[in-house]
């Protein structure tokens, strides 16, 4: 009794491996299935990741990855001194603040508007209207906001018509304007889109608390206050520390379609400073240390928003 | 003291219908001054001073897109990749989704630690483009087919959806001698519907939207899908409006038909906005699922 029970731990991870190839030789069709998805992420998830290795070397065109030699930290310490790369970490920063005041708080307030109007036609075409600014690209947006902001463009037509400025200017070509230009047609883009997750979750509410709250005597707002955000409290901490773990992501497309010669030096983000010094310049190992310098702060920054938010919500979101 | 409450919410719903027009406008306004311009007369243009109503209407603009060949080369490799793309992608990410269902099998808790590893780290721009330069995928259509093939997040969703197909269907196309593929294709993907048109729909916006992978993969213009013809347009009339500041009608004919080709552009999206508007409320769902 005891010899047969000894043998068989002892021949426990043999066995378990033999399990384990007859498995997987029974699941043959399923695991062949699974194979190519396996080969995909190594080639194009992983192998990039081992890529990033060259932000320490010295890479070169005629380099392989592996044949460039290490330099250590050599790049970073050229990147934290590079007035050029703290220029773009300025407007990322600048440009994502806005985007938080505006594009953060927006969605919000419209889907809570959106919610409280009675179900009918005119609700759907208002859905309907705020999700369209979405689905187009960045650059046909772009296209058409080089087109309103031009000196002949709706904006400055509005803005005479209101008698609110004597000449028109081309507001691209205004630097000072673009971090405003940049968050605010993000908000025009996104907030619509930004509702379908609010107002999913705000279909989940049971009705009864409304009810109960009118029999109290809560008007409409105090009904918002009281039972709508309140519950909404999760998907909204949800949303913050996203937005906030991706304070230092810049909006590559819309950059490159609104940069000008003018308004460059407010316009330039790390993303289109990352494009422009591998891409334009070819020095691939700098351009590499900037990503991955910014990759390592953004995962702080997500670590430090699901603490604070946890602190204040009692429980962590993620 | 009653009428007095209801007057108050009287009260909130006009302020709050109002507030909603005026939002609906800001979108809407901008979107209608656009096409309005893309069908004005190039003197109308350059004096812009309409907003729906350019002094003399004209289809210039789009006889000079639609008699600009390179334009419809663009048109023809956006359809191009958009079909290629969406289908391969949906049956590449439907096949690894279904196999990864199966709870039995071998080695998935491995599989899927790699597949949530790439949602939350990838080797950023130039990496990438390294890969992609050492793969000779430089200047080749499959630039905008092979790396879009698959998606863990849209797998997840995928296997999510293939749970929920009953095994007792499953079991018995087995006993009538229906090997994996078989019962994958017409069991699983049948009975999916929904969650693959989701899918497909999504994928279909993104490849036709997309100018990212032109933009840092290509640069044979032969290849050059419509939003990257669009962004070259952009930019020649931006350099030229910036430069001759005395030859207007240079740069407010490039402006017509920048304008036309936006419109030409976004026609497709319109197109199937229906269709993505009834798909995307539950597929947002899907995604929150597994949340």
């Amino acid at each position: 009794m005891k010899k047969t029970e000894q043998k068989r731990t002892g021949n426990s991870i043999g066995e378990k491996a033999k399990l384990f190839a007859k498995d997987f030789r029974r699941q043959l069709p399923l695991q062949m299935m699974v194979l190519p998805g396996i080969i995909f992420m190594i080639i194009f998830c992983y192998m990039p990741i081992y890529g990033l290795s060259i932000a320490f070397k010295s890479y070169t065109v005629i380099d392989t990855i592996d044949s460039a030699d290490w330099v250590g930290w050599y790049n970073f310490k050229i990147v934290l001194g590079d007035k050029f790369f703290w220029q773009s970490v300025v407007n990322t920063l600048g440009i994502s603040f806005l985007k938080l005041l505006i594009g953060f708080t927006t969605p919000i307030l419209l889907s809570i508007m959106i919610y409280e109007l009675r179900d009918g036609p005119f609700k759907r075409v208002i859905q309907t209207i705020s999700y369209l600014p979405h689905f187009l690209s960045w650059i046909v947006l772009g296209g058409m906001l080089i087109n309103w902001l031009s000196t002949t463009g709706l904006l400055n037509q509005i803005l005479m018509g209101l008698g609110l400025v004597e000449n028109p200017t081309n507001f691209l070509l205004d630097s000072g304007k673009y971090w405003w230009i940049a968050s605010l047609s993000d908000t025009w883009k996104e907030a619509g889109w930004g509702t379908v997750l609010y107002l999913a979750t705000m279909a989940g509410i049971d009705p009864t608390y409304y009810e109960a709250a009118r029999i109290d005597g809560a008007g409409r707002l105090k009904q918002i206050t009281s039972i709508t955000l309140p519950l909404m409290r999760t998907i909204i901490s949800l949303n913050f520390i996203l937005t906030v773990s991706g304070l230092l992501k810049s909006n590559l497309d819309q950059t490159l379609v609104l940069m000008n010669s003018q308004n460059q030096a407010r316009a330039e983000v790390i993303d289109s400073y990352v494009y422009r010094m591998g891409l334009t310049q070819g020095d691939f190992s700098y351009a590499t240390a900037v990503g991955l310098g910014v990759s390592v702060v953004s995962v702080i920054l997500l670590v430090t928003a699901n603490k604070i938010t946890g602190k204040i919500n009692e429980e962590s979101v993620l | 003291m009653k009428t007095k409450k209801l007057t108050g919410d009287r009260m909130f719903d006009i302020v709050n219908t109002v507030l909603i027009l005026i939002i609906a406008i800001i979108i809407l306004v901008p979107l209608l001054n656009v096409v309005a311009s893309s069908f004005a007369e190039s003197r109308a243009l350059a004096e812009g001073n309409f907003i729906f109503f350019p002094e003399k209407w004209s289809l210039d603009n789009y006889r000079a897109v639609f008699k600009d060949t390179s334009i419809w080369k663009a048109f023809g490799i956006s359809v191009a990749k958009t079909l290629i793309g969406v289908v391969t992608h949906v049956f590449f990410c439907a096949m690894v989704a279904y196999a990864l269902s199966k709870r039995n099998l071998r080695g998935r808790k491995l599989y899927t630690v790699m597949g949530v590893i790439t949602m939350f780290f990838s080797g950023g721009m130039i990496p990438t483009y390294l890969l992609m330069k050492q793969l000779g995928l430089l200047n080749s259509f499959w630039v905008y087919i092979l790396p879009q093939l698959f998606s863990y997040y849209d797998v997840v969703i995928l296997m999510n959806f293939f749970r929920q197909v009953p095994s007792s269907l499953e079991e018995a196309a087995k006993i009538d001698g229906a090997g994996v593929w078989r019962t994958f294709l017409t069991i699983a993907m049948p009975l999916s519907k929904p969650a693959l048109a989701t899918i497909a729909l999504f994928n279909g916006v993104f490849q036709w939207n997309d100018f990212m992978t032109a933009k840092l993969y290509m640069t044979d213009k032969n290849l050059y899908p419509v939003q990257m013809k669009l962004y070259e347009i952009i930019v020649q009339q931006q350099a030229q409006s910036m430069n001759s500041i005395g030859n207007v009608a240079l740069s407010t004919t490039s402006k017509g038909i920048q304008l036309a080709t936006i419109v030409v552009t976004t026609v497709p999206i319109i197109i199937i906005y229906p269709l993505l508007q009834k798909h995307f409320v539950s597929g947002m769902m899907l995604g929150a699922v597994k949340e």
